[in-house]
């Protein structure tokens, strides 16, 4: 889960960690109340999505008194934004973050992630802050430095001091550096973050290093233990078929294609897609009933695929283990029959009580095409929708 | 023989009294597995389809000498689970609970090193040796005995697998599914470096998907190490680039673990990868009878 910038910098003034100092707004008026309440010279206002690149994409304005406050609100809220991470329908912008000029020395990159090769939360650092880090990684990986964390004992002090100086922090700033990244652990670990990226962290003339932005990746499997950080969820973000989705606790994607797919496992989920592209179809989505999917849980599963205009035919591939047929079974016949099933259906039953799942099937009166395999199923699908 | 379990193995059921783990205690009852004790703390002294429970894994142990855990814990407990796995020093603890926070795995990885215990999963399908003994929640029915190995990180595509293998009269020694999470216990490298030391498997299915850098790595490994023929099949070539997919693993980040990106590894460790899902049977079957290997794994 994502949360914007100003709810990452929330969390980090909570944890001691410096961070720029700003207020939200979700209206033109807010956002002039906001800079009055600031009271600097310069403000910046920025757009508050769930993508970065937004600089270069125009969402961030700096203002140098109230009446471009009120223009630059007015000219951002309501506004798509399209940034190189939101995908060519960009995102509209409902909120901005209204915040302090500041008066900005150097630009740094401080992010903490797990790495998957170590299993140990790892901290980068580097002096190229401010850009994307990605073409950094790529062009001169010997600017990026890691920090590999041991769970024992945390990031120790030695470690991020290392970590300072690696990244040119200037001397009689490195103890202000180290105290920002041992916060910024702390946060990390007693939030169960998936990723914290500051980019950028800046050096002030003042002689602070603080965050200029925060963005953060919670684990969904952790959310159940953070209530505080569940608030934070803004629905405008995500796509509503996704949002209904996990209500049940289905793991859906929308897609561009036509044909809706309903799989358990993300593995298989994701080979039943390759295979309806390799039969020239094209997926309306990604959809994971999971493991301990009820009748109910199909059922929704069932009506959020429907619920998708795009979709003119429907392909269920199921191979149980911990998911049994007859259960899929049972919640495709209710599902068809609630919504009035329209387009085609071609299911394929396999595995854990298959004979009983197959005999629902056979004897629920719907007009289901029943598939021997995956490829003979997205065959059948690929057809019928023509 | 076979890949870590056989019909000696020895089982104790961790969170026995959960309905998911009654039906599939069942089943693996049925299917032959030597199931000797369960566990699931305050239900000590009762027993769960006939298999004795215990307060404590150790206290299981002692009294039956079970030496592979399988634990179906709910994810906010079953890091713990594992822990007291390796605490009692299981030679296996197979872990099918999906969604566990990944910052407690970092803890488990931790904790278990220099430790005794092989972890496989968490998030996976469990571990089978055809005809001798099943652990965990695959359908038992699809498997035959046999030569070919199978390890994977997705359940419902082993099960795929396997299923293909079986129709075409090749059997299996072990499928092992290492599962999806980012931080699991058992990793590609181990399974294949057992495989390779198993005199009774003559070939291996490797199954793997988009996310992370496990088959390049395993890849690598195959190249310099492997006396036998792997056959590849990767899941997600057609996934939207930044999509989350499900599995916590499974994230396409910085043009890094793309599909592309690891069949290109495997092709050039030598590997034949199948082009679909639905063709994985039919490519081994195709590379072992290139290497004569065929009559050796079809199963009479």
């Amino acid at each position: 889960m994502n949360i914007h910038e100003y709810q990452g910098k929330q969390l980090l003034r909570q944890y001691g960690v410096a961070v720029s100092t700003g207020l939200v707004a979700f209206s033109p008026e807010e956002a002039v109340k906001a800079a009055k309440e600031l009271g600097t010279d310069v403000v910046v206002v920025k757009a508050q999505i769930h993508a970065g690149g937004r600089g270069k994409a125009g969402g961030v304005k700096i203002a140098k008194n109230l009446d471009e406050v009120r223009a630059y609100a007015k000219e951002l809220l309501g506004k798509v934004l399209v940034t190189h991470q939101t995908g060519p329908e960009g995102k509209e912008i409902k909120r901005l973050l209204v915040e302090e000029g500041c008066d900005i020395k150097k630009e740094y990159y401080l992010g903490l992630v797990l790495d998957r090769a170590t299993a140990r939360v790892t901290l980068m650092g580097s002096e190229e802050g401010g850009m994307d880090i990605e073409e950094v990684a790529e062009a001169t990986p010997e600017k990026i430095f890691k920090e590999v964390i041991d769970p024992v004992v945390g990031l120790t002090g030695f470690q991020a001091r290392r970590m300072a100086f690696n990244m040119n922090i200037p001397a009689k700033l490195v103890n202000k550096a180290v105290k920002f990244m041992l916060g910024l652990y702390q946060v990390f670990i007693e939030k169960d973050a998936a990723i914290v990226e500051i980019n950028p962290l800046v050096v002030t003339g003042g002689g602070d290093v603080m965050a200029l932005d925060a963005k953060f990746n919670f684990d969904a499997n952790a959310l159940y233990r953070h209530k505080d950080i569940l608030e934070l969820r803004d629905f405008d973000e995500e796509d509503a078929k996704e949002i209904e989705a996990s209500k049940y606790d289905l793991s859906y994607i929308s897609l561009d294609g036509n044909i809706g797919c309903m799989v358990n496992g993300a593995g298989l989920a994701m080979a039943t897609m390759d295979t309806i592209s390799y039969y020239g179809g094209s997926p309306a989505n990604f959809l994971d009933v999971g493991g301990g999917a009820t009748a109910e849980k199909v059922t929704e599963a069932f009506k959020i695929i429907l619920s998708d205009k795009n979709v003119k035919g429907i392909f269920v591939n199921i191979f149980g283990g911990i998911m049994k047929c007859d259960v899929i079974a049972e919640g495709v016949i209710t599902a068809a029959k609630e919504v009035g099933l329209q387009v085609p259906l071609v299911v394929r039953l396999e595995g854990t009580n298959v004979d009983l799942g197959k005999k629902l099937l056979n004897e629920s009166g719907l007009n289901i095409v029943a598939a021997g395999s995956m490829a003979d199923g997205a065959q059948k699908i690929v057809e019928l929708v023509g | 023989m076979s890949v870590y379990i056989n019909k000696d193995t020895k089982v104790l059921v961790q969170g026995i009294t959960g309905s998911t783990a009654l039906f599939h205690t069942k089943q693996m009852l049925e299917y032959g597995t030597k199931i000797v004790a369960g566990v699931t703390p305050g239900k000590g002294g009762t027993e769960a389809e006939g298999v004795p429970v215990f307060n404590t894994v150790e206290e299981a142990v002692k009294a039956t000498g079970a030496n592979v855990s399988v634990i179906y814990v709910p994810a906010p407990f079953a890091a713990d689970a594992i822990l007291e796995a390796v605490d009692a020093d299981l030679d296996m603890a197979i872990c099918i609970t999906e969604h566990i926070p990944v910052l407690d795995m970092v803890k488990v990885k931790r904790y278990m090193e220099g430790k005794k215990t092989r972890l496989v999963g968490p998030n996976c399908p469990g571990v089978i040796t055809p005809d001798e003994c099943k652990i965990g929640i695959m359908p038992g029915y699809i498997h035959k005995k046999g030569h070919v190995g199978v390890v994977s990180r997705s359940g419902t595509l082993t099960y795929e697998a396997v299923h293909q293998l079986s129709q075409e009269g090749i059997g299996q020694s072990t499928a092992v599914g290492i599962g999806g999470d980012p931080v699991n216990g058992t990793d590609f490298i181990d399974a294949l470096m057992a495989f390779n030391e198993d005199p009774d498997t003559y070939a291996v299915v490797m199954i793997g998907e988009i996310g992370g850098t496990a088959e390049e790595e395993a890849a690598e490994w195959i190249q310099a190490n492997m006396t036998k023929p792997v056959v590849g099949f990767i899941g997600g070539q057609t996934a939207p680039e930044g999509k989350r997919m499900g599995h916590a693993g499974a994230i396409i980040s910085g043009g890094k673990g793309t599909a592309a990106d690891k069949i290109k590894a495997m092709n050039a460790a030598g590997m034949e990868v199948a082009a679909t899902p639905s063709v994985i049977g039919e490519t081994l079957i195709k590379v072992i009878k290139e290497k004569g290997l065929y009559d050796q794994c079809k199963t009479h």
